[in-house]
């Protein structure tokens, strides 16, 4: 036993391993979330409006964050959008088989008061620009779940551009509406 | 009103990517130690100990603040934690002055950090939800369509980022703290970065970084008594936003405007360029230079590049308010510390103790932090006198 060589003597120092921690989460969705995903699975985009300032929530979270109160009314709006600004990106998002460089969004659907983002494509780069009028490309019907993906992305529209204090002020109709 | 307070111990760990040497506990209690003996004080001479960090994701630790409670000394003792993403450190330093102002407690330790090497916090929040696409391209996706519009708005030349990437990092050669030490760096090599998200370039960006910051926050009774100059606690002030209402000037948050009305009123500032010798703000993307210059009342709406291009923020080109001469979070970024860093920063300042980077004869700082979607609000002003 004693001419056994001590284990310890020969082992390099650990100080640290590698122990990734999967965490796997239910989404409990709340009614106004659940009514967004229940029409986004059939195609259509909808916000909520607030009974004091009128403004349109998209996605809806059941409230208005600057009046503080409940949003009830449901509004359906266009899958138009105008870009309110974006960001080239050009390194790749973990779990997301999107190549880079790609183009994030925040746009804003005729008929809504704040933006999402969503990812633009079928567009050259350098040539999008705020106030840029853009419209969503659809995954096909089949492939329609309860999510945002169903829209796989933006693409640009032939329209004039929205002047800048417009954005985000346009109705469901559109900028000539 | 509240009583007066002031810090009388300052802090700081060596910033740098991997602090492989110590556990979190290790660098924590490194921190507070240092700032102990600033403060010429043991563990025996503190009430009570407040910790921030940023989210525990970052280091997929849950509720870090249970396992240091011996780092900290603080076995037996109260111990709270504070939460404000990124903002943390600052609204840490402030929840402890306040347990000082309030009578509460006579002297508090507290203590922010982060060990970014432990995970991989760039990627920690960006999880996938099932009513938003899953494009959260890290923080530097989020700032910069807001930089985009800010650029649009002011009319700004391309190059002001580039300006203050350098400015910063020429500060942060002053620092030995500082995790980036770059005294050669060129507007050039700048401009040359990797464009990371389009307009953010990747020397427009913060570096990721371990460390720890503490402090000693005393009474006016005991501060008195403290062998180095306290740095007296002035005004105090905390705000926050939704991250998303319909009109929200995302650009020029209005929770920031009215936190900084709030802590310029308590410390009888009327004109902060003239007021204040020194700002540590926290400028985690370079453009943030200019947008707080605006959202902080240093420079008329619009105007914020100008004070950056004119030098007036740099300590190299005597500008009348040096912005960030410890480097700033663009130097060094362990994010929950970051805020506090630059309020002990600002504290150093009035101190006359912040070495190289010391501006001359400073007697009023303002510290800075801000987080989340640049929703929460952390800011306190700091001087070398009582009033």
């Amino acid at each position: 036993m004693s001419q056994e060589k001590n284990m310890s003597d020969d082992q390099d120092v650990i100080t640290g391993i590698k122990a990734p921690v999967y965490l796997k989460y239910n989404f409990t969705a709340g009614a106004a979330p659940a009514r967004f995903l229940a029409q986004i699975k059939k195609g259509v985009l909808t916000g909520q409006r607030c009974p004091k300032c009128s403004a349109v929530y998209v996605p809806p979270r059941g409230s208005c964050a600057s009046c503080g109160v409940a949003t009830e009314e449901e509004v359906v709006l266009s899958d138009k959008a105008t870009v309110q600004s974006f960001t080239i990106v050009s390194i790749p998002i973990p779990g997301n088989p999107i190549q880079p460089p790609y183009i994030i969004a925040n746009v804003v659907p005729d008929g809504a008061n704040i933006s999402f983002i969503h990812l633009l494509s079928e567009c050259v780069n350098e040539e999008i620009h705020i106030g840029q009028r853009v419209q969503a490309v659809w995954k096909p019907e089949a492939e329609w779940d309860y999510a945002m993906d169903n829209i796989r992305y933006f693409k640009p529209l032939d329209e004039a551009d929205v002047p800048v204090d417009r954005i985000g002020k346009l109705p469901v109709t559109g900028l000539e509406g | 009103m509240a009583n007066l307070a002031a810090v009388v111990g300052i802090g700081q760990t060596k910033y740098t990517t991997k602090r492989t040497d110590v556990s979190i506990a290790g660098l924590v209690r490194e921190a507070a130690v240092n700032a102990l003996k600033d403060a010429d004080l043991t563990w025996n001479d503190i009430d009570a100990v407040i910790v921030g960090k940023a989210p525990d994701m970052f280091e997929g630790v849950i509720m870090p603040e249970i396992y240091l409670t011996d780092a900290l000394g603080c076995n037996g003792k109260p111990m709270l934690r504070v939460h404000t993403a990124g903002s943390v450190g600052g609204s840490t330093a402030l929840v402890a002055a306040s347990h000082v102002q309030s009578g509460t407690f006579k002297r508090v330790l507290t203590v922010s950090f982060e060990k970014q090497s432990e995970s991989n916090a760039m990627w920690a929040l960006s999880n996938p939800q099932p009513f938003s696409t899953h494009l959260n391209a890290g923080a530097g996706g989020y700032f910069a369509p807001i930089i985009r519009e800010y650029m649009r708005r002011s009319k700004a030349p391309y190059n002001v980022g580039i300006k203050v990437a350098v400015k910063d990092r020429l500060h942060g050669a002053r620092n030995p703290l500082a995790h980036l030490q770059k005294p050669d760096i060129t507007m050039q090599e700048v401009e040359d970065s990797f464009m990371l998200w389009d307009p953010i370039r990747f020397l427009e960006s913060c570096p990721s970084s371990d460390g720890a910051c503490a402090m000693v926050i005393a009474n006016e009774e005991l501060a008195t008594k403290a062998p180095k100059p306290p740095a007296w606690i002035r005004g105090v002030a905390m705000r926050s936003e939704p991250t998303m209402y319909a009109g929200r000037d995302e650009v020029n948050p209005q929770a920031g405007r009215d936190c900084a009305a709030d802590v310029y009123k308590q410390a009888g500032i009327t004109n902060p360029r003239k007021d204040l010798d020194c700002a540590e703000v926290y400028v985690p993307f370079s453009w943030y230079e200019p947008m707080w210059l605006e959202n902080l009342g240093f420079a008329p709406k619009g105007e914020g590049w100008k004070l950056t291009m004119a030098g007036a923020t740099s300590l190299d080109e005597g500008g009348d308010i040096p912005w960030n001469c410890s480097g700033g979070v663009l130097s060094s970024n362990p994010i929950g510390a970051s805020g506090m860093i630059r309020f002990a920063e600002a504290a150093r300042q009035v101190r006359g103790d912040a070495g190289a980077h010391q501006v001359e004869g400073a007697k009023l700082a303002l510290g800075h932090a801000y987080g989340g979607g640049a929703q929460f609000f952390a800011m306190w002003v700091v001087g070398s006198q009582k009033s």
